[in-house]
């Protein structure tokens, strides 16, 4: 009989996944459309990114920590055996990681002069292209099942994540972290009053949710061979065809909702449906943490690790979740006023 | 470059540069906020150029120091799988608590730094109080972890691995308790000191400038307070590493022969083949008093344990205490320097030698604080967990970290150059007494 602690436990760790997604990905996602930023009001896109992410980007980030801490408090071998062999596509992802959040802190509070700002702003664009490819790739191999128990030869440091699958799995996140940043603009800029910006990231983002529509279907076939357990999960569960189809609405929904300019509610949809591809996969991989032989029972931590984990998400959700959502009602309900930003007034 | 010394030389590199940027993170709330409040009581819109001025600093500290410490929440694992795998489960919860504390810090500090006119008064200098207190939390879980590696509790050994695990009891491991005080009070030292130097030396060359007279006399007051205090908790400290790890402390002074009488070492060189101290200032039996109170009590060399369990290198951990010891000293002897000015002579201003003084000492507490990190970090060498796991077992089988080391420290190397040029520009910019003036002067219109 599996304790309740682990239920929860593993719950929190997707739950997290989830939420790093929704929001830290999406902060991602804007920084493609820092890099894409075109068209007379190039500047207004790129200022509505920073405004967005400005406040909130580093508490996004502290999901994926919450994330990494779970993962090796609760499920110790799972992790070392990632860290082991995912070293190459890890280390690169941190890289991006410190690239992006560093150059963007220049950027904003940099108080230099345009150009070195614009040099930092590139910096944090490329490396938001980067990072979610990378973290993708990362996805990918954990589904795939290729993640060897011991990698002691060279060769098993670069194949399990070498395949078609997982760069496919990479182009994917990106896809997915490039349609909510500009589902989430759209709102952003009605916000703020803008309805000629708003229409830039509805092309945006209805262009972004045909790419994951289209990638989806990339992904799914070169699972077959990439990642048969996924393949079997989503087509052999009972549960997977309700999954798959009110994945499918809540698409369908976004895209409607984006063409006839129902911001707020296609806010909702996408992240909805991102939502249910995550859980999709989650359940198809069940029980698995890592195949063929890692999953949430024979990995997990003893049962008082699990138990005390489980008081501490719980005691620091109480914590956490009124304050989090104090900072997205302080900066994401009403964006009229909220150019006011961190730089000083100018000094004169 | 052996594996094990790359993978070494990457985990310390990380931690080097984190730490100060976590240092900085942990006091600079604090100063944030006193100079916030300050403004609030007085209405001196001085306090809020300051106030305004030190957040901007403290958030491009805050950003770089959470990228790092994302960092070196992966390497952990990418450098040291045996180890995580290992020990997951039992110091997982100092780490997940720390998660919790740094989301809050997060938090409060976007609204800090974008909220100035979307909240009220009272909740801006809420949430600057929320990023001061839960900065310090964050640090104490992260120090209480290492603490836990120098003295493991909360498990039984059976056949190599543990069992009867109690995360709880990692909480309060032996170590746990003066690490933490020692590593806060070195973050308030640290960063007072390196501001108040700053101010100091922009004072000496504009004398009546208000800006960085508040500025100085805030970061000193905090700086002082800590440095007064730190040899307290270093001496607390010392005796309790002398009964939990006895080898750490004859490895800090270079003691190769247990003996009563134990001297005190001030600077040398450890000769490890000779196996005794070179070039040395030794106090007589002073080792002795100072950890037992008593000059009869015998000192425990590194002569009594085998020697491939010696902290190695010896000279680094030996001249790292040297440089820890004699660099809180230089300070809490400034701190009392600036204590006397302010009471006795009624202005802390009064001396420019003092200032010059502290202007020089900028750097000592960001260099007490490196070298601390060393005497315990390396002092615990070759073990990764103190007496149960030896640092050469826990390191990954990936090869190629003499690739992987050398790329990051050039990226740390990089970002810390950008943010000292950031830093300097901030400091150049900030205002003139001239500026100052005509600011005070639109104030009355």
């Amino acid at each position: 009989m599996m304790p309740f602690a682990l239920w929860f436990v593993a719950g929190v760790l997707i739950v997290a996944l989830t939420i790093y997604v929704l929001t830290g990905g999406a902060d991602y996602g804007g920084g493609v459309w820092d890099l894409c930023a075109a068209g007379p009001r190039a500047q207004a896109q790129r200022d509505l990114i920073a405004h967005a992410i400005g406040p909130v980007w580093e508490a996004d980030h502290v999901w994926l920590i919450l994330v990494v801490v779970i993962l090796f408090d609760g499920f110790p071998p799972a992790f070392a055996r990632i860290m082991t062999a995912m070293h190459v596509p890890i280390t690169l992802m941190l890289i991006g990681v410190v690239l992006r959040g560093s150059a963007f802190s220049f950027r904003s509070y940099g108080l230099g002069q345009d150009r070195a700002r614009r040099e930092w702003g590139r910096v944090f664009s490329i490396a938001s292209l980067i990072t979610p490819i990378l973290l993708g790739i990362i996805i990918g191999a954990i589904a795939s099942g290729r993640i060897p128990a011991n990698p002691h030869v060279l060769r098993d440091f670069v194949t399990p994540w070498l395949t078609p699958f997982c760069f496919g799995v990479g182009v994917f996140t990106l896809a997915i972290f490039a349609y909510l940043a500009a589902t989430y603009a759209t709102v952003e800029a009605g916000a703020v009053g803008d309805p000629a910006l708003a229409d830039d990231f509805r092309r945006r983002a209805i262009g972004a949710a045909l790419a994951v529509g289209v990638i989806a279907g990339v992904v799914l076939t070169l699972s077959i061979h990439g990642a048969p357990l996924i393949w079997n999960g989503l087509t052999h569960r009972g549960w997977t065809w309700p999954i798959f189809w009110l994945t499918t609405i809540f698409a369908l929904a976004a895209l409607w909702a984006l063409w006839t300019r129902r911001f707020a509610l296609a806010r909702i949809c996408a992240a909805g449906q991102v939502a249910l591809i995550l859980w999709g996969w989650a359940l198809a991989q069940f029980p698995y943490l890592l195949e063929p032989d890692l999953t949430i029972f024979n990995a997990a931590a003893p049962v008082r690790t699990l138990d005390i984990l489980a008081l501490a998400l719980a005691a620091g959700a109480l914590l956490l979740l009124p304050s989090y959502r104090y900072l997205l009602i302080v900066f994401k309900r009403d964006r009229r006023a909220a150019v006011a930003v961190a730089t000083p007034p100018p000094r004169d | 470059m052996t594996h094990l010394i790359a993978a070494r030389s990457q985990m310390a590199m990380s931690l080097a540069f984190h730490i100060l940027f976590a240092c900085v993170g942990i006091a600079m709330p604090l100063l944030m906020i006193v100079a916030e409040w300050r403004y609030r009581r007085t209405r001196d819109e001085v306090y809020l150029l300051l106030a305004r001025r030190w957040a901007i600093g403290a958030a491009i500290m805050f950003a770089v120091g959470a990228v790092s410490g994302t960092v070196l929440s992966f390497e952990l694992g990418l450098l040291w799988p045996h180890f995580m795998g290992w020990a997951g489960a039992i110091i997982g919860m100092p780490f997940s608590l720390e998660g919790f504390a740094f989301f809050t810090e997060a938090i409060f500090l976007g609204i800090y730094m974008y909220g100035w006119d979307r909240v009220s008064p009272r909740a801006h200098l809420g949430a600057g109080a929320m990023v001061a207190l839960s900065g310090v939390v964050s640090g104490i879980f992260i120090v209480i972890a290492n603490a836990w590696m120098n003295t493991p509790v909360g498990f039984r050994l059976v056949g190599g691995n543990p069992v009867d695990i109690d995360p709880l009891a990692t909480l309060t491991n032996p170590a746990a308790l003066h690490e933490t005080v020692h590593m806060t009070i070195a973050a308030y030292a640290a960063t007072g000191f390196v501001v108040a130097g700053i101010h100091a030396a922009m004072w000496l060359r504009d004398r009546a400038n208000l800006f960085h007279r508040r500025a100085l006399a805030i970061a000193f007051a905090v700086g002082a307070v800590a440095a007064i205090l730190q040899p307290l908790s270093g001496d607390a400290s010392a005796r309790a590493v002398a009964r939990l790890q006895p080898i750490k402390i004859a490895a800090f002074e270079g003691l190769f022969v247990t003996g009563p009488h134990a001297p005190l070492a001030i600077g040398g060189i450890p000769d490890v083949g000779a196996r005794r101290l070179r070039y040395a200032i030794e106090l007589p039996s002073m080792l002795s008093i100072m950890t037992y109170h008593n000059p009869d009590a015998v000192m425990r060399g590194l002569d009594s344990f085998p020697e491939n369990d010696w902290p190695s290198p010896l000279i680094a951990v030996h001249l790292a205490f040297q440089i820890m010891v004699g660099a809180g000293f230089a300070m809490a002897a400034l701190a009392l320097w600036g204590a006397w000015l302010a009471w006795w002579r009624r202005n802390l201003f009064g001396s420019v030698w003092f200032m010059r003084a502290l202007a020089l000492a900028a750097p000592l507490g960001l260099i007490a604080v490196e070298a601390g990190w060393v005497v315990t970090e390396v002092g615990r060498q070759p073990w990764i967990i103190y007496g149960v796991m030896r640092t050469a077992q826990a390191v990954t089988p990936m090869p190629g970290l003499y690739i992987t080391f050398p790329i990051f420290s050039l990226l740390y190397l990089f970002l810390g150059v950008t943010v000292a040029f950031l830093m300097w520009r901030q400091v150049m910019a900030s205002p003139t007494s001239a500026e100052l003036a005509a600011l005070a002067a639109t104030e009355e219109r």
